[in-house]
């Protein structure tokens, strides 16, 4: 199995090496504008938030795939991992503040021993959502996960899922030898238990990514393709397919130099720059947080160690919605990734 | 002066080919995004087809062009490849097709 960039001490994983790179070259001497000029021909330099709604927390980097596009460098390598003392300290936020929604990400946020307790809790704390973003192959990765899909059952949780293809080879070569077939066969454990069914509380969405440099087509399009192309091949059903736009970060901004697509990419999602998309950007109504506890505008800041701009407020024990409400969002040729074409966000795209 | 007839930088300032002649090149490219757009056909089966006519006309920028917007569109290498096969067997058998005009003379011309 490949190494994480961070264990190979790769160049890249270093997180000034990265942004150093985004702004330099073709943004320097390329003639292309960079992310804060492109905001200001549309009146939104500084970015500014909308309302907090979203509450995404990275409970760690450690993941049993190694995937090339993975914007966290995770894998079994990393061991990152959130404690139940900082877990203790974000569920004191959700209980005092009006959250309407718990993103939980990785890594496999599963494989922190601390995983289902912390989602229990959350639970009771009242939030309206909680998502789990898992990678499915966990599921069947070891015994002890094998009835993650009743836990998440039994606690409402929302699984959204990555599978970049709804064919075996171009799943494979982005996420690693055999992923695909675990993910198919982890989707119909979670169907049987409920999930994606028609008519069924229990949501199960997709997450198509571009397995190469390339953007991602028109969601509703690739909706429609890999709902057809599951059903008939494997029975699968699922709620919403999400398309999300590769970020030029970490994996594949290293996938990006050494395929010698970097400056194409840039100039692809510099040429797609949508003013429209800037107003739903997901950093406007996110807050990230890291497995220490540190916050930032969204989880590619946070793999990029850009802090949120209040300095008395970077942490969840300082959390002050207030202040975070007033704060001009960290921006940086990356964000690029998330205004192209229809837009990019967690929850897919954003224009329609 | 450039010293070869095709740079792929050249593809991104295609845009610009109004500064010769702004009224053609805006209808062309008013022409060319509406002929694209969904429609009978998806923008799927549209771009399969353009990457087979870029194939059949042999035009590098246009090969560079669908080749990109055809995985965009969420194809895959088996159907793109299949593309490119309709269009070099058109072009094979538009050539082939005219061995019937050649025998017609043949066997005019003989005994």
């Amino acid at each position: 199995m490949e190494k994480s960039l961070k264990a190979r001490q790769h160049l890249l994983a270093s997180t000034e090496n990265q942004i150093e790179f985004l702004s330099n070259g073709i943004f320097q001497i390329g003639g292309l504008p960079t992310f804060k000029q492109s905001l200001k021909t549309c009146g939104h330099q500084p970015l500014k938030p909308t309302e907090l709604e979203i509450f995404q927390i990275n409970v760690g980097y450690m993941c049993n795939q190694v995937c090339k596009h993975c914007h966290v460098d995770a894998g079994p390598d990393r061991k990152e991992i959130m404690t139940r003392e900082t877990m203790g300290q974000c569920l004191e936020v959700m209980r005092s503040q009006q959250i309407k929604t718990v993103d939980l990400t990785g890594g496999a946020p599963e494989m922190n021993p601390d995983f289902r307790w912390f989602v229990e809790e959350i639970k009771k704390t009242g939030v309206e959502e909680v998502i789990v973003r898992s990678n499915l192959t966990i599921i069947l990765a070891n015994p002890k996960y094998h009835d993650l899909p009743d836990f998440f059952k039994k606690h409402g949780v929302r699984v959204i899922s990555s599978l970049p293809f709804y064919q075996a080879d171009k799943t494979d070569r982005q996420r690693g030898q055999g992923v695909f077939k675990s993910s198919i066969e982890a989707l119909q454990m979670l169907n049987a238990v409920g999930y994606g069914q028609e008519g069924s509380s229990l949501f199960l969405d997709l997450v198509y990514n571009p397995s190469g440099a390339f953007l991602p087509g028109a969601q509703a399009q690739l909706e429609n393709d890999f709902k057809k192309e599951l059903h008939k091949n494997y029975g699968i059903v699922f709620n919403s397919l999400f398309t999300i736009t590769n970020l030029p970060i970490s994996r594949f901004l290293d996938y990006l130099v050494a395929t010698d697509n970097y400056e194409e990419y840039m100039d692809k999602l510099v040429a797609a720059f949508n003013p429209a998309a800037v107003e739903g950007l997901m950093c406007r109504n996110t807050i990230s947080v890291d497995y220490l506890g540190f916050l930032y505008d969204c989880d590619f800041n946070q793999m990029l160690e850009l802090k949120v701009a209040p300095e008395q407020h970077q942490h969840i024990s300082s959390f002050d919605q207030n202040e975070l409400n007033k704060r001009e969002i960290i921006v940086g040729q990356h964000c690029y990734g998330c205004t192209a074409g229809a837009g990019s966000s967690c929850q897919g795209a954003t224009v329609n | 002066m450039q010293k070869t007839y095709y740079d792929p930088a050249d593809l991104k300032k295609f845009g610009d080919i109004g500064e010769f002649g702004e009224e053609a090149a805006k209808k062309f490219f008013d022409w060319y995004g509406h002929v694209f757009e969904e429609g009978a056909l998806t923008a799927r089966e549209k771009s399969l087809i353009a990457l087979a006519v870029a194939h059949a006309v042999q035009c590098p920028y246009c090969i560079d062009a669908y080749s990109t917007d055809s995985l965009e569109k969420g194809c895959n290498e088996k159907q793109m490849m299949e593309a490119v096969h309709v269009a070099a067997a058109i072009r094979g058998g538009a050539s082939l097709v005219h061995g019937v005009q050649m025998m017609n003379k043949v066997k005019k011309l003989s005994m």
